[in-house]
């Protein structure tokens, strides 16, 4: 029985973002039905404008996984992600949404565990939040 | 070019408060490469007024548009249809742009979504810096090329003034002191001599000063 | 004579000239300004009424002007370039002259970020160095810049100020050729406190010859403390304070900082007595002019011809 929330949106870099997800698939490990993963060629892919639209079409949070500060394959893909990922949040912050619908998520390829764990944080923290409005 | 920025969102969540369908509109020239009102800034922005306002209670429908450009009336058309539909513009065109919407499209309100701030270039990506201050007669022939009137605090003539210090103005440490520039442009190009020539009152009659400005060209109209 | 002002009457004489600074009150007290004149008179040929300096909005330096010629002394009104355009600078210059104000010194103004009205337009419509010549032209000519005719004789003894500490350095002494040949009649320069680079500038300016076509006033301001001396080497712009000298006032001990700084500033003012070309101190003391008496007698400049 799949469950419809939350719908969490993983913008995954195919360098780190994606073989992670695979892993972590591979391991079994415990991830949200409504978990929509979508491979970038990289992080910097990440546009504001995708982000946005994900959040405005029914999203509960966005997620973007990068590789790590000096592993980015395009040299600064994943340093302009992460920029906009702060950039947005203070725009949500502006709307009077909560920062935490976006978050940036450095991962390492064969990190699996780290990439199921982080899934669950959010999901965590937007059940916090739900619990308390 | 035009350098714009956006207007803070609750200045414009405000602006909006009255409508429940607008049009938003982006310009394909100046703000699509200074990425303030261009095709990608149309797209975020719509999204985060609709999510702002579901979030409100108050649902908007945001249609999403960039015209070519929204300086020239020939390509005021391209809003035509979308303009029958709609309560209002949220322009992120340049203050022109904006005014040119409200003209052509005279009984829908036309709101700007964009502070219109200088002209100038990107310094860097993402460095805009001001270059022009179109005041209609240009100087930079005796300054090296670069202009005092735009990026002197004084807008001196006859600078720099006493508060230049390591190429600094003295309003900030940030700002570069146009004097300064000029002399070692000048120093490279051997002309320093024309440093020693007093530079005589402008005439701001040419400037905004003068009152509105138009150009007429009888050789162009038909 | 160019205005028969007090202060041109002792560079006529070749005598070494000394003004000093006034500030005007943030209102209209005219107490305030009386007290302030009482320990300058009789102590400097000339007090400079500063203008809405810093642009901290103060009363007018015409107005003050005016006040200290009421009480007998001479100003030197300054006006600044930020705050009036054209026709503003031309009616106050004809203002100030028919109120009895002799001598005039030509700035540009510190720009109103400085102020407490930071929202404020800022004008420019003349730099210093043409507002120079605007007013040399109303004098020498009898004519406005826009062309038409001066009623009557505007008489005013015409001073600019000049920065030898500002960048870029060659270019001081260029600007200050321009405003001689806009009709500098006087010169009071910023505070010197870089002595080795004053001298440098002065040097250049002998070599233009420019000392004999406008008299150059070394500016000088006692140092209140040693903190006063860091801040103001790190913080001022086209202020330059050597690494000794406040090292020097760091090292005075406690309480006797003031007193430190005014012996400097008295040995300043000794040594720019015998610097050819310099022909008078300018004591900036703004909110120290009761001070001003002591330096000036201890630097020997007293009693001032009449």
């Amino acid at each position: 029985m799949g469950s419809e929330k939350p719908k969490i949106v993983a913008f995954c870099c195919e360098e780190s973002g994606m073989p992670a997800y695979e892993h972590a698939k591979s391991l079994g490990l415990p991830l949200p039905d409504a978990l929509k993963v979508i491979a970038l060629p990289c992080g910097g892919k990440a546009e504001t404008g995708y982000i946005m639209k994900a959040l405005d079409e029914g999203a509960d949070a966005v997620m973007i996984f990068a590789c790590y500060e000096g592993n980015c394959k395009y040299v600064q893909g994943n340093i302009r992600a992460k920029k906009r990922v702060d950039y947005l949040k203070t725009r949500l912050e502006s709307l009077g949404i909560l920062p935490e619908k976006i978050a940036f998520c450095p991962v390492a390829p064969a990190s699996g565990a780290r990439f199921a764990e982080m899934v669950q944080e959010e999901v965590q923290a937007l059940d916090s939040r739900e619990n308390k409005s | 070019m035009i350098i714009a920025e956006q207007k803070p969102m609750e200045e414009i969540l405000e602006m909006l408060a009255p409508y429940k369908k607008i049009l938003l509109a982006g310009c394909g020239a100046c703000v699509t490469v200074c990425q303030a009102g261009g095709e990608k800034e149309v797209g975020v922005l719509a999204s985060q007024i609709r999510l702002a306002r579901k979030d409100a209670g108050n649902p908007i429908e945001v249609l999403e548009m960039t015209m070519t450009r929204q300086c020239e009336p020939e390509f005021m058309e391209e809003a035509e249809d979308a303009m029958k539909e709609v309560d209002a513009v949220l322009s992120i065109a340049c203050g022109i742009g904006v005014q040119l919407m409200a003209k052509t499209f005279f009984d829908k309100p036309a709101l700007p979504g964009l502070n219109t701030t200088f002209l100038g270039f990107p310094e860097e990506h993402g460095v805009f810096t001001e270059r022009c201050a179109a005041c209609g007669n240009c100087v930079l022939h005796l300054t090296g090329g670069i202009c005092p009137i735009a990026r002197c605090s004084k807008s001196l003539l006859n600078g720099p003034c006493g508060g230049s210090q390591d190429g600094k103005c003295e309003i900030s440490p940030d700002v570069e002191c146009a004097w300064q520039l000029i002399y070692d442009r000048l120093k490279a190009l051997g002309q320093l001599e024309n440093l020693e020539n007093i530079i005589p009152p402008k005439k701001w009659i040419t400037s905004r000063d003068g009152g509105p400005r138009k150009i007429v060209r009888e050789d162009l109209r038909i | 004579m160019k205005s028969g002002s007090n202060l041109e009457k002792v560079f006529e004489r070749g005598e070494f000239a000394v003004t000093a600074e006034l500030g005007p009150p943030k209102g209209n007290d005219v107490e305030a300004v009386i007290s302030k004149a009482k320990y300058l008179r009789g102590v400097a040929d000339a007090v400079n009424v500063t203008d809405n300096q810093t642009a901290i909005v103060r009363m007018s330096s015409i107005a003050t002007s005016k006040i200290l010629v009421d009480l007998g002394l001479e100003p030197v009104m300054q006006m600044t370039c930020r705050d009036r355009n054209r026709i503003g600078i031309e009616s106050d210059i004809f203002g100030a002259s028919a109120l009895g104000i002799k001598n005039c010194l030509c700035l540009s103004g510190d720009h109103q970020r400085f102020g407490n009205e930071i929202d404020s337009k800022n004008v420019y419509d003349l730099d210093s160095i043409q507002l120079l010549n605007v007013m040399k032209t109303i004098r020498d000519e009898g004519r406005l810049l826009g062309g038409e005719e001066v009623e009557g004789d505007v008489n005013m003894f015409i001073g600019a100020a000049a920065n030898p500490f500002g960048d870029p350095f060659e270019m001081r002494v260029v600007r200050l050729a321009k405003k001689v040949k806009a009709g500098a009649d006087f010169i009071q320069t910023q505070c010197i406190y870089d002595m080795d680079r004053f001298r440098e500038w002065m040097k250049m300016a002998r070599d233009r010859g420019l000392h004999e076509r406008t008299h150059i006033m070394g500016g000088v301001m006692p140092l209140k403390s040693g903190g006063m001396a860091r801040y103001m080497q790190k913080n001022v712009p086209g202020i330059t304070i050597p690494d000794d000298m406040v090292k020097r006032m760091l090292a005075a001990p406690k309480g006797k900082g003031a007193a430190e700084g005014i012996k400097i500033c008295i040995e300043t003012i000794e040594q720019l007595k015998e610097i050819e070309g310099v022909d008078g101190v300018h004591i900036m003391a703004l909110e120290w002019e009761h001070r001003v008496p002591e330096i000036c007698e201890e630097a020997g400049l007293l009693p001032r011809p009449n």
